[in-house]
This record gives structure tokens, C-alpha cells and sequence, in this order.
């Protein structure tokens, strides 16, 4: 067997700086054998979806800490179906108050981990949800 | 510091017949551990004795209050003669929004004003951007032009209130507005005072606010210390910031060393691009750093800062008055130590770390509302943290007397250790060629990046603990108010936007931008041309986007 290793992009969409979850969780994914991309800071949701369907990734993981979540999230998996890669799931984290999950869920958010979700139980959702 | 040999000796007796008791001890009962170590995994040692202090020189190293090194505090008469400001740090939704919080903070007893923006107007970004899509008055106070200003500042005196504000790539523009607010209420120039946190180096190292690069980015710096100095001489014209260096995982050390030679780099520019003597700005330089949890680590930090940056002063840079080798500065408890989980035990958090701070000797402190970590702070839990500090200040006695803990064998022994693994990054950086050039090729960022993994890692092992997230977390839930910001706050700021944009002369603003492009271009302070544009009510973007266009802009290389 030679099936590939899970590809997943890393990103933090719109102005929030707030990078140091993203990056953790970029070097665990790294660590955990997945092949991983982050694309830094500062990144619209147009940019987002383009470099997630240009790389070819299983999974986008977004992280947004200022409360934008609500409006990027959402329009970064629109762009996605817009342009026919509605099969990259994509999970959330940041700071994301309960009551936003069920708009985030019904947007076509996969899986929401929030401060303190421990790396492991990331990495095992996304070994149970996502084939390659 | 000296010891008598009488003392030594007893002590090396004394200290290996206990050591013989301890080993003794633990056949019996082993250690609930093998590893006792500091938040930044710094190990430390069951005992500490005279022997570990023996080599420091008290004169050069300890000292008293108020003199060379300044290692007890810069403050001949320590908090007796005034407190630290009470400075608590609030902004969000409109300006007006954000003025009625900061009246609300003035009448409680709150000392100083300290401005959280959005994340557009951090950025240097319109609330009309595409960019600023989601974001406006979410995160603090959404400032598009001077009217937005003038708004925040209504009822608030001018003359007495100093203002701290948070931002750095469009400094200049909150800057100037400030200064254009101010001459609109009839206050000199001469009679404003307030921060800038101005730090362009630590946002490429660690808070990702940036707009151009390094190099444009510290040339703007030293155009507003310039100014600051000629024309505004009570303002301090840089925050440099170690608070956001921790907050992104670095330890303690990296924070107290990135930090210094972060301000060393603006020394050197100041001094090399201006012509200036470095007496004439180093007295407004000022400092911010994290306090962490960590209670001894955090003492230590502070102390050692002080001491060093004296050192920096007077011998690299042969600075005569002793006001430059001040090292004056703001602390805030720490963000990333707080917890969604069980959100009440942030409030003795953020009060163990204000204690830090103050015992370190801070001159102004931003204590943490028990909310923070999951949405904006509440009025309710903003008045718990403000009165955290005056419970602090006028309760526990700790403000009595100047840095309790001088003396200490762990306390100077901790302070020595970190000023020394302190040196060693500064002159590590020194070699790379300064702090532009190490952050070039990436290295304070890594260096972080590396220190915030390896915490992940012993929290998910256990090894560190956070109470109510890997150790006593239990299911029940802790239900808080949550402050939310309504959509509305961005319709109606893109609104007033509009209409500043239709009644203003768009002709006058075309002109200050044009001749703002020419100070760019040709290296003239761009600050009289800030104020003229805000005057004009340019907006910020507009502002900014002669930098981008002029300096080029920086994306994050996206280390990990």
C-alpha cells in the first residue's frame, strides 16, 4: 500500500494575530505523520480556499481568536463549494462561544476544538474522519 | 553579596548535614516528582543558601532604590510616594461605546486610560475594508478618523489623564489624532502624556500585527521618537514589549532578552538615523512586560530587567543621565494563563500575578478579567480586576516597604541566573547582527515556537498543570455573562465613515497624503504630515496605504 499521508492545511483567516494555537497544532499535525502547510497569519478566505484546493488537502483547520469566526468560517467552506471542493472538510478553533456552534456546524463545520482540547483528541478526530 | 567566613562556613556545615537528611528522607518518601522546575521549565533547586549569592557585589549588584543598578526600583521612595497607575486596558464597539467604559474605569478609581483598538484599525484598515469583514468593534474600539477620536476622547481632560495606547504599524495616525484631539480641546502639545506601544520588532516576532517591513517599520519608530522629543516630551514614544513575546510560549528568559535587545535595536536606529544623543530620548523610553504565573519567575524578571537594562544604558551606550538607564514600565497579568474551564479561578490568577508584578516593581498594571479568555470583559468582571490591584495596593501591606523580597538566596539567585541566560541571547543576537537580522532568518520566532511546543507537550503529559483543564477539570459548567458586539456596530461605523468621506474636502486630504508620500520618500519626519491628514480627516487607511505603497508590505512567512 502507498496510499499518501493526510494533507491538511493550517489557517488563520482575517486580521487576528493570535498564531500560537495554529502553530502548535501545525507542528503536532507534523508530528503526528500527517504533511501539513500553514499559511500564516492574515489570510483572506479567498486565499484560504485557493491554496487549499491548489495544494490538494483532506482537511483545512481554521483558528480565530477575535470572534470574526462567525463570518469567515462560514465564507471560507462557501468558497470551497463554489468552486466544486465541497469534499475538504473543515474544523475550527479559536475562541468560539457555545452559542455559535450550531451556525457554525450548519455552515458545514466538521468539528469545533476550542482552549483546552487536548492535541490528541484533534489528532484522533481527524485519523477517524478524514480518508484519504 | 559578603558573608562573613564565620557565616560561609556554617552554612556549608549546616547545608551538608541537611543534604545528608534529605537523601535520608527520601528512601523513605520519594519526591511527588523527579523534576521541579519554573512555567518556562526553568529548574530550580529545593534550597538556596548563602553560597548562592556569595559572588554578588552588593553595590554593583543589589543596591538601594533609586540608584545604579536600580535593581530594588527606580523610585527613591518605592510605591509610598504614589502607587502604580491603575491603568486598565478597555476598548470595544464604537467610540463611544469604548468612551463610556473609560468613564465608567475613571470614576472607579482607574489612574490612567489604555486603549484596546479593533483589529482593522490595528492593521491600518478602514471599517469599509473588505479586510475588516467580521471584525469591526469586536476585539476594541473601531477608529476610522479624528471625528472617531474626538468621539473617544469626549469629557476625558487631556491635561491630566495620561492615555496608553495599543497600536503599532499606524502609531503615527492614532498619534497623530491624539495630538489633533488635543490642540481641538485647547492642550498644548508640551502638556499631553501618554504611550504608544510603537513596537514593530516584537509584532514580527510574536504578535503578527505588521503592515510593512522591518526596516520602513523602525524607520517610522524613530521619526515619532523624534518627534516625541522635540515637540511632545512628556509622551513615551515606544512600549517595548515583552508581553505579547510570552504570550506566543516564550519563556520567561527569551522574553526579558528579546525584549532588551529589541530596545537596543531602537536605541542604535535613533541614534544612527537621527543624529539624536541618546540622553535626549532614552528617558521616554518605556517597557511591558507579561506577568506570568509563575510568582518567583516573574519577581525575578522584572529585577533582572531593571538591573540589565541599566547596564545596557549606561555601558553600551554611554548614556550620562541616570533617567535613560530607567527601565520604566507597564505589566499585564497574563492572558494565556487564564482559562475557559471553571472561569472564576481566573480572578486568583490574575491576582497571584498582579501581586508578582507589583513586588517586582511595576509603575503600571493591567490586571485581567476572569472573562477575558472567552469573550469581551464584562463591567462586572472588570470591577473585580480593577479592585484586585487597589486590594493590592491598600490592604496587604505588600506596598510598605521597597522590594520585599532583596535578599533572598532563591530570590537574587534567580534574578542572577535569568540576567545571565539573558546575556547569552543578546550577545547570540549581537552576532547574527542585530535583531532585524535575527529576525530574518527567523530565529526569536522559532526560538518561541519551540518553547510554546514544548509547554504543549508537558501539559499534555501532565508534568504542567492547569487547574481545571488537565487536573481537577470536572463536567459542570461555570455559566458567565458573556458581552457580545452587535452587528449594528459595524453598520452604523461604516455609515459615519461614509459621511465623514462626503462632507470633508477630499481635494485638501489628496494633498496631505501626496505630501505625506514625499516625507516618506525622501526621509523627512512624517509626523507634521500625520497631523495635517488627520486634520483633514484622512482615515487611517488612506494613511497607511501611502506606507504600504511607499515601503512595500510584509507577509508572515508562517513559520511553525
Amino acid at each position: 500500500m502507498t496510499s499518501r499521508k493526510i494533507r491538511i492545511m493550517v489557517a488563520k483567516p482575517g486580521l487576528d494575530g493570535h498564531d500560537r494555537g495554529a502553530r502548535v497544532l501545525a507542528r503536532c499535525f507534523r508530528d503526528a505523520g500527517f504533511e501539513v502547510i500553514y499559511t500564516g497569519c492574515h489570510q483572506s478566505p479567498e486565499q484560504i480556499a485557493a491554496a487549499a484546493i491548489q495544494e490538494d488537502v483532506d482537511l483545512v483547520g481554521l483558528s480565530c481568536l477575535s470572534g470574526a469566526h462567525r463570518t469567515l468560517f462560514p465564507r471560507v467552506i462557501e468558497l470551497l463549494r463554489e468552486q466544486g471542493a465541497g469534499d475538504i472538510a473543515v474544523i475550527g478553533g479559536g475562541i468560539i462561544p457555545d452559542q455559535d456552534f450550531p451556525r457554525l456546524y450548519e455552515a458545514g463545520i466538521k468539528a469545533i476544538f476550542t482552549p483546552g482540547a487536548p492535541l490528541e483528541a484533534i489528532i484522533d478526530w481527524v485519523r477517524t474522519n478524514i480518508k484519504k | 553579596m559578603h558573608f562573613s567566613k564565620e557565616t560561609l562556613n556554617q552554612s556549608t556545615g549546616l547545608t551538608a548535614k541537611w543534604e545528608e537528611e534529605v537523601r535520608r528522607s527520601l528512601a523513605a518518601n520519594p519526591d511527588q516528582k523527579a523534576r521541579w522546575s519554573t512555567v518556562s521549565d526553568l529548574e530550580i533547586k529545593r534550597l538556596y543558601t548563602p553560597e548562592d549569592i556569595a559572588q554578588t557585589d552588593f553595590s554593583l549588584g543589589i543596591g538601594v532604590p533609586g540608584e545604579f543598578p536600580f535593581l530594588r526600583g527606580n523610585q527613591t521612595t518605592g510605591y509610598r510616594g504614589r502607587y502604580w497607575t491603575f491603568r486598565m486596558f478597555a476598548g470595544m464597539g464604537s467610540a463611544k461605546d469604548t468612551n463610556a467604559r473609560w468613564h465608567m474605569l475613571l470614576k472607579e478609581g482607574n489612574a490612567g486610560l489604555s486603549t484596546a483598538f479593533d483589529f482593522p484599525t490595528l492593521m491600518g484598515y478602514d471599517s469599509d475594508s473588505p479586510k475588516a469583514l467580521g471584525e469591526c468593534g469586536r476585539c476594541g474600539v473601531a477608529i476610522d478618523t479624528l471625528e472617531d477620536f474626538l468621539a473617544l476622547m469626549e469629557g476625558i481632560p487631556m491635561d491630566r489623564v495620561t492615555t496608553s495606547m495599543t497600536i503599532n504599524p499606524p502609531a503615527t495616525v492614532l498619534w497623530a489624532m491624539y495630538c489633533a484631539a488635543a490642540e481641538r480641546k485647547g492642550v498644548p502639545l508640551a502638556k499631553i502624556g501618554g504611550t504608544i506601544q510603537n513596537d514593530m520588532l516584537k509584532e514580527f516576532i510574536a504578535q503578527k500585527t505588521f503592515m510593512c517591513p522591518p526596516e520602513p517599520s523602525v524607520r517610522l519608530i524613530s521619526d515619532t521618537v523624534e518627534f516625541g522629543t522635540k515637540h511632545v516630551p512628556n509622551w513615551n514614544t515606544i512600549s517595548i514589549s515583552g508581553y505579547h513575546i510570552r504570550e506566543a510560549g516564550s519563556t520567561a528568559v527569551q522574553e526579558l532578552a528579546f525584549t532588551l535587545r529589541d530596545g537596543i535595536e531602537y536605541v542604535e536606529d535613533v541614534i544612527r538615523r537621527k543624529g539624536l544623543d541618546v540622553d535626549e530620548f532614552a528617558p521616554r523610553l518605556s517597557f511591558f512586560f507579561n506577568s506570568h504565573i509563575d510568582f518567583f519567575e516573574e519577581i525575578c524578571k522584572m529585577r533582572a530587567a531593571r538591573r540589565m537594562w541599566a547596564k545596557i544604558m549606561r555601558d553600551r551606550f554611554g548614556a550620562k543621565n541616570p533617567r535613560s538607564w530607567w527601565l520604566r514600565f507597564h505589566t499585564q497579568t497574563a492572558g494565556c494563563s487564564l482559562t475557559a474551564q471553571q472561569p472564576y479561578n481566573n480572578v486568583v490568577r490574575t491576582a497571584l500575578e498582579a501581586l508578582a508584578a507589583v513586588l517586582g516593581g511595576t509603575q503600571s498594571l493591567h490586571t485581567n478579567s476572569l472573562d477575558e479568555v472567552l469573550c469581551l470583559p464584562s463591567d462586572h468582571a472588570v470591577e473585580i480586576a480593577l479592585r484586585t490591584q487597589q486590594i493590592i495596593a491598600e490592604e496587604t501591606g505588600v506596598a510598605n516597604t521597597i522590594d520585599p523580597l532583596a535578599g533572598s538566596y532563591f530570590v537574587e539567585s534567580l534574578t542572577n541566573e535569568m540576567e545571565a541566560k539573558a546575556w547569552e541571547y543578546i550577545e547570540k543576537i549581537d552576532a547574527m547582527g542585530g535583531m532585524i537580522a535575527a529576525i530574518e532568518k527567523g530565529f526569536p520566532q522559532m526560538e518561541i515556537a519551540d518553547a510554546a511546543y514544548r509547554f504543549q507537550q508537558q501539559l499534555e503529559a501532565g508534568e504542567k498543570v492547569m487547574v481545571g483543564v488537565n487536573k481537577y477539570a470536572n463536567n459542570g459548567k461555570q455559566e458567565i455573562p458573556r458581552v457580545d458586539i452587535d452587528e449594528r456596530v459595524e453598520k452604523e461605523q461604516i455609515a459615519r465613515l461614509k459621511d465623514v468621506k462626503r462632507r470633508r474636502d477630499s481635494r485638501a486630504v489628496r494633498r496631505d497624503l501626496d505630501d505625506l508620500k514625499n516625507a516618506c520618500k525622501t526621509g523627512k519626519n512624517v509626523m507634521p504630515y500625520c497631523i495635517a491628514a488627520v486634520k483633514d480627516l484622512a482615515t487611517e487607511q488612506e494613511i497607511c496605504d501611502v506606507y504600504r505603497e511607499v515601503f512595500g508590505e510584509y507577509r508572515d512567512p508562517g513559520l511553525f
